[in-house]
């Protein structure tokens, strides 16, 4: 497939993955719109053209890996696994519901698919980093990929993580810095500065690549890039907008964590449609 | 006697655990001297991971390993290793129910002249009231060895509290150790004396200075989650009372467990432990230990009321 092309075929698999999330979201019920939009095209990017995967044999060894460590937008990630046939699409519908296998934040004994419990934020990149030695140690050329939240990584851990992974030169591990730029009280500039992103991960050891998080080209070029560096992992800082998709939720902050009502609901989802 | 030491006995059964098993792991958080994780780097570089001074990503990353298919083993003194990565520990190594193995060095007031910070009289209440967590107090040395090797088998993640100094060994290594199985160390026929670690030793010399007044049944518990509910209540069915004995607070600890699963048995309970106070430095192990009345002369006394009551 020529390149244009794939980017054409992947920006229509991501417009799929966001109209699933306004369609698990639904009326009435709070969902994690604006982070799971924010990160559709890059998690569109892993599933759909990265990743060397096998959703009939999910604990396949020889596999990439994924983790969300901003967990609260796993309704994207649920959008693309039940697109690949993880599980069957009826699941969606029942996300968060008393006895679902999707649960509110990742969950690895109840979702095919799921790597990790994630969530309590600050936690996946060393997760991740445990995984990149697992494969290491068994020389299993695969790499484990997460994606981090600009407002997650205020967290200490994240860099506990950052430092470990250069220290271990996990070149097998590429973190994704879902930059949206705003957490769940408002703009993060404004409420606790990460800022500057890029000088504090390259003091930290790491490979930065710097790109527009909803260009499709540029996303698929930083993961094939992140493919050709040794002795250090990569970090790949996304811009993005948080909401990116539905009109009226972009850089909206009362869509971080919001309900849609009818109205919404049929407007997000006509925005989302061919 | 055989005077030794918990330490070596994880250390030496950790790097046997090794050799047999190429999936064992250990991550260290800078403690290895004193943990004795350092046995298991010095055989299997490579399987060994220096994860600096930082428990938390410690935790996680171990997490990760496990998810991989590795068997890892996180050491730390017990205050750090269950406290400063609780929430690690609680997320993904517990909800994820994964074969993440903790070690909690130096745990209980052991390790005496560090003081407050560095004493646990907290770990096992913490880690008891987590779901899927297994919790071991190994008696002696000879025992910790075999728990060693029951966590590594267990499919889900186990807590390990260790004992910094030397004592006396009270099982044999021909002992047979059962997970979840309390064992009877001393029988005896007025009162059952449930206890962990180093208190088992208190409580069989409080027995002996008894002889011929009191008869204390002593039992270990060595498995203190899941606790044997039937097997508590079996071991105390014929003494009128029951005395439980732990180098931990007594809120939350083995004297809870062994309060609830005794709940519809209607005999009176004393329990000797830390008495919801925090530890403090001292010159020596046990100069620490008389302070805080973790002693046999402590369940003697308590013994002896109980034994003067009439309930």
């Amino acid at each position: 497939m020529d390149k244009q092309e794939l980017i054409k075929k992947l920006e229509e698999q991501a417009r799929v993955l966001r109209r699933d999330i306004v369609e698990i979201v639904g009326v009435g019920l709070p969902g994690h719109i604006g982070g799971s939009c924010s990160s559709a095209d890059i998690v569109t990017a892993l599933y759909f053209y990265k990743m060397h995967l096998d959703p009939k044999n999910p604990k396949k060894i020889d596999r990439d890996r994924f983790l969300f460590s901003k967990g609260h937008a796993a309704i994207v990630q649920y959008a693309a696994l039940a697109e690949l046939g993880y599980f069957d699409k009826s699941e969606l519908k029942k996300c968060k519901s008393l006895g679902s296998i999707l649960q509110g934040h990742p969950d690895y004994r109840k979702t095919p698919g799921v790597e990790a419990n994630t969530g309590s934020l600050g936690q996946g990149l060393s997760i991740g980093l445990g995984m990149a030695l697992g494969l290491k140690l068994d020389n299993i050329d695969r790499k484990v990929y997460v994606i981090i939240g600009d407002g997650e990584i205020a967290e200490g851990q994240i860099w506990e993580a950052a430092m470990a992974a250069s220290n271990f030169k996990a070149d097998n591990l590429v973190a994704i810095l879902d930059n949206n730029e705003l957490q769940a009280t408002g703009p993060i500039a404004e409420r606790f500065n990460t800022n500057p992103l890029i000088p504090k991960w390259e003091s930290f050891g790491w490979n930065v690549i710097e790109i527009n998080g909803h260009d499709m080209g540029q996303i698929i070029d930083a993961l094939d890039e992140a493919d050709n560096v040794k002795g250090k992992p990569t970090i790949i800082v996304a811009h993005t907008i948080k909401g990116k998709g539905i009109s009226f939720a972009e850089n909206a902050v009362e869509y971080h964590n919001g309900a849609l009502t009818q109205e919404a609901y049929e407007k997000a989802l006509a925005e989302l449609s061919c | 006697m055989s005077y030794t030491n918990q330490r070596i006995a994880y250390g030496n059964a950790l790097v046997q655990l090794g050799r047999e098993n190429r999936n064992i792991v250990a991550l260290e958080a800078d403690l290895g001297k004193s943990t004795m994780s350092h046995m298991f780097q010095q055989e299997f570089p490579d399987r060994y991971f220096e994860m600096g001074i930082a428990e938390q990503n410690m935790a996680s990353t171990a997490a990760g390993l496990s998810l991989t298919g590795k068997i890892p083993f996180i050491h730390s003194f017990a205050v750090f290793s269950t406290g400063r990565a609780f929430d690690q520990i609680r997320q993904t190594i517990s909800i994820g129910r994964l074969n993440v193995n903790i070690c909690g060095s130096s745990a209980g007031l052991s390790d005496f002249g560090d003081g407050s910070t560095h004493q646990s009289v907290e770990d096992i209440a913490i880690m008891r009231a987590i779901p899927n967590m297994t919790v071991f107090c190994p008696v002696d040395a000879n025992e910790t060895g075999k728990v060693v090797r029951a966590m590594a088998e267990i499919d889900g993640p186990c807590y390990i509290r260790i004992n910094r100094n030397d004592y006396e060994n009270v099982t044999s290594e021909d002992t047979p150790f059962q997970v979840g199985m309390p064992t009877v160390l001393k029988d005896g026929s007025d009162i059952a004396v449930f206890a962990i670690g180093i208190m088992a030793v208190k409580a069989l010399e409080a027995a002996k200075a008894l002889e011929g007044k009191i008869s204390l049944k002593v039992i270990n518990v060595s498995t203190i989650k899941p606790l044997n509910a039937q097997a508590i209540i079996d071991m105390a069915k014929d003494c009128k009372a029951v005395i439980t004995a732990e180098e931990h607070n007594i809120i939350g600890g083995l004297g809870s467990g062994i309060a609830q699963a005794l709940s519809k048995e209607c005999k009176p309970i004393e329990f000797i432990g830390i008495n919801d106070t925090f530890g403090c430095s001292a010159h020596s192990y046990d100069e620490l230990l008389d302070y805080f009345d973790l002693t046999p002369e402590s369940i003697i006394q308590a013994a002896q009321r109980l034994n003067k009551s009439k309930y």
